[in-house]
């Protein structure tokens, strides 16, 4: 198998990260978040893909016929709605944070240390 | 009376479904409503597991999601395993969950109306989580199920909107464990593009019949991530004192108690299913780079518990530095080690949660966690002060607690792989059961001088945190007083019944029969295993370390109250050199910064992958 779909998906896992190490606005570390995430996607589709094969819906294709894996498909979808749960719940909380504390940059948020 | 294979998916589909009924019905039923509704779901999950606690026996309980049952070891399907230790672990967090809602029955000033509900059902929600990610026996599964808990999670401990630092803690919770989940997902996706498979016992045959590389040992480290992250494994733990000093109590109660512990649970299950044949991490390499994190977690937790003033991030703290000793007891891969951890654990539950409800009655009270701002003002609870001391000498071991039973158990098990072990277990044990006495003698009895403050050095204080609860001035409610003390005599309960432990010890051989599970979950013939259980009885080495902790524990604690003031040992004696230089520096690394925190998420990815391959 080709190499480049799990080095691209490092690529993004890693830029993921740097973001978030040095993000200076919350909004913007749980996108960070988001963009480590999309890692997965790009892992997960690239395992199933096959050169040449059409996508696994066999209503107007013959039997036997190649087709990418549908499984990895499955796990996607299912990891994009637990991502977008988990993202749309950490931005309420930004919001919330922003509400009552009057600021969204986690260098201002220094109370819980030591 | 549903069949075995039933009790299975029930164990989760029960509180799901309760979550729903009681967000739809929390709208127009009454306050008592909502909570004898929520007590009444709790208590069927917790039959269903005690039932399937029966059924399952010394063997295993299988259940094959919409029937797709595998034909000739070969399936698509979805399976759900029981053993005595998954089984085990669901059942001590349904009997959690049931504890955390009646403690909570009166704990918030919630108006009724459109939130009543919510509350107990996060709580059902977690709960389905929490049992679902301990009886899957599909790896793909798990991460759903480690997302489900996570997130919800996540709302319970940003649960009062209203204050920063819950919304601080239950953020940096959020995004680490998020990502670590991440890293799980894409190992996930390794394995799957590995072998074609998802299902833990799949897995285990398919590895078994291939070449160990280097993406096999990627796929190793990034799927423990996420499980090690959720158990606080050092340099993962950072965010486990920030959540549990924020969340609200009850929901602290539920955290320490056993989601910590099903990251352990997560990472040995993995391990001993996928892992542990040809083809995966040789046990040599496992054990040696577990019993190293092992011990820098509870050294690091164990430090950082001592130096806490704020009660509920202290208790964090402990949690830390025992979930340091429960990974000594898996890493050392012997079934003795296992079944030794797994009595640790369900003594620490009922121990670590009636200390955390203890500490929800000051927090009642008072209107603050500080351990020098409480000095000597809660003279007046004269019970809840013996029960907080007594929660303190069980967590430092002292026979004949559970705790205490654990940890004879395990450190003879770790004795026998390395002769200083015990020695670890001993300290943890004596410190953080100390700093619990020195809380209990200051707050309680009004003890020794008022503490100095200390200047310039990076502190959480526990003053200003907002009461969880209406006015100081009703009674205290009595579920908030009886059920700390029933669950210390719960923990009380797993010392003295030998039962427990015997049947702990077969399901802890059981847990590490890896053809056994394979047979089980595939179908197939299983041949029986012969091996004896491990003995899971008192012995007098472990009542004697037991006693010295517990007793190296007092001393600590009446050192620290009555003992010279800080600052008074001398500038250039060893203990203030140790201060400045060990101790300062390591707390200054738990900065609460988020950044940091991802940061020493990636360095201890990194570190894992070295060593594991090192040694591979």
């Amino acid at each position: 198998m080709n190499l480049l779909p799990f080095l691209a998906a490092a690529w993004i896992l890693l830029v993921g990260l740097y973001g978030l190490v040095t993000s200076r606005n919350l909004v913007h570390a749980v996108g960070c978040l988001a963009v480590a995430q999309s890692s997965t996607y790009v892992l997960l589709l690239a395992v199933g893909y096959r050169r040449g094969a059409t996508a696994p819906v066999f209503a107007d294709l013959p039997v036997g016929s190649p087709v990418v894996d549908p499984v990895v498909q499955a796990l996607a979808l299912t990891d994009v709605v637990v991502g977008a749960a988990v993202t749309a719940l950490l931005l309420a909380l930004v919001i919330q944070l922003q509400k009552r504390h009057g600021t969204v940059d986690p260098q201002n948020l220094t109370e819980l240390r030591g | 009376m549903p069949s075995t294979a039933a009790l299975l998916p029930l164990a989760v589909a029960i509180p799901l479904l309760g979550a729903v009924v009681l967000s739809v019905a929390g709208r127009w039923l009454p306050r008592l409503g909502c909570d004898i509704l929520a007590t009444a779901w709790a208590v069927a999950d917790v039959l269903c597991l005690v039932l399937l606690w029966v059924r399952t026996g010394d063997g295993r309980a299988v259940s094959w999601l919409g029937g797709w049952e595998p034909h000739g070891g070969e399936s698509v399907g979805i399976v759900l395993v029981a053993d005595r230790l998954g089984g085990g672990t669901a059942l001590l967090a349904a009997l959690l969950v049931l504890a955390v809602l009646v403690y909570s029955w009166r704990y918030f000033d919630e108006p009724s109306g459109e939130r009543a509900g919510t509350f107990p059902a996060l709580l059902l929600l977690f709960e389905a989580g929490m049992c679902g990610f301990a009886l899957t026996g599909d790896l793909f599964d798990a991460f759903v199920f480690f997302e489900l808990m996570g997130a919800v999670a996540y709302a319970l401990t940003g649960y009062r909107i209203e204050d920063p630092r819950p919304l601080h803690g239950a953020l940096t919770f959020g995004i680490v464990n998020s990502l670590a989940a991440y890293c799980s997902l894409l190992g996930i996706a390794l394995l799957y593009a590995r072998t074609g498979e998802l299902g833990l016992a799949q897995l285990g045959r398919e590895l078994a019949g291939q070449h160990r590389d280097a993406l096999v040992i990627c796929a190793f480290v990034l799927v423990l991530t996420g499980p090690l992250v959720k158990a606080a494994m050092a340099p993962f733990h950072f965010w486990l004192p920030d959540a549990h000093a924020v969340a609200p109590t009850p929901v602290c109660m539920l955290l320490s108690g056993v989601m910590v512990e099903l990251g352990v649970y997560g990472a040995a299950r993995i391990y001993w299913t996928v892992f542990s044949g040809p083809g995966g991490i040789p046990h040599d390499a496992f054990r040696t780079t577990f019993l190293a994190a092992g011990v820098l977690t509870a050294l690091i937790g164990t430090t950082m518990c001592w130096q806490q003033r704020h009660l509920k991030r202290m208790l964090a703290f402990s949690t830390v530095g025992h979930v340091g000793l429960f990974l000594i007891g898996v890493a050392v891969l012997t079934p003795a080690g296992l079944a030794g951890t797994a009595v640790y654990i369900a003594g620490h539950a009922g121990a670590k949660a009636a200390l955390f409800g203890l500490t929800g009655i000051l927090l009642d009270r008072y209107g603050s966690v500080d351990e020098h701002g409480l000095h000597g003002r809660a003279r007046e609870l004269a019970l809840p002060g013996a029960l907080f001391l007594a929660g303190g000498l069980a967590l430092a071991g002292l026979p004949p607690f559970g705790t205490g039973l654990g940890k004879a158990l395990s450190e003879e098990a770790a004795g026998h792989w390395a002769g200083w072990l015990p020695a670890v277990y001993v300290i943890v044990s004596a410190v953080t059961g100390g700093a619990v006495l020195r809380v209990a003698l200051r707050v309680f009895y009004g003890l020794g001088p008022r503490p100095t403050e200390r200047g310039g050095e990076p502190e959480t204080t526990g003053e200003g945190e907002k009461p969880e609860v209406r006015g100081p001035t009703r009674l205290l409610p009595p579920p908030m007083l009886v059920l700390p003390a029933l669950l210390l005599l719960g923990c009380l309960a797993v010392g003295l019944t030998p039962d427990l432990g015997r049947s702990l010890a077969r399901a802890a051989e059981l847990f590490t029969d890896r053809a056994g599970y394979q047979a089980a979950a595939l179908g197939t013939a299983a041949q029986a295993a012969v091996a004896p259980p491990p003995p899971a009885g008192w012995t007098t080495a472990g009542v004697l370390l037991g006693l010295l902790s517990a007793v190296l524990a007092c001393a600590l604690a009446g050192t620290a109250v009555l003992g010279p003031a800080r600052g008074a040992a001398r500038p250039h004696s060893a203990v203030a050199f140790l201060g400045r230089r060990v101790v300062l520096p390591v707390r200054r690394l738990h900065s609460g910064l988020l950044g940091d925190y991802v940061a020493w998420l990636t360095v201890g990815v990194a570190v894992l992958l070295v060593a594991v391959a090192a040694q591979s």
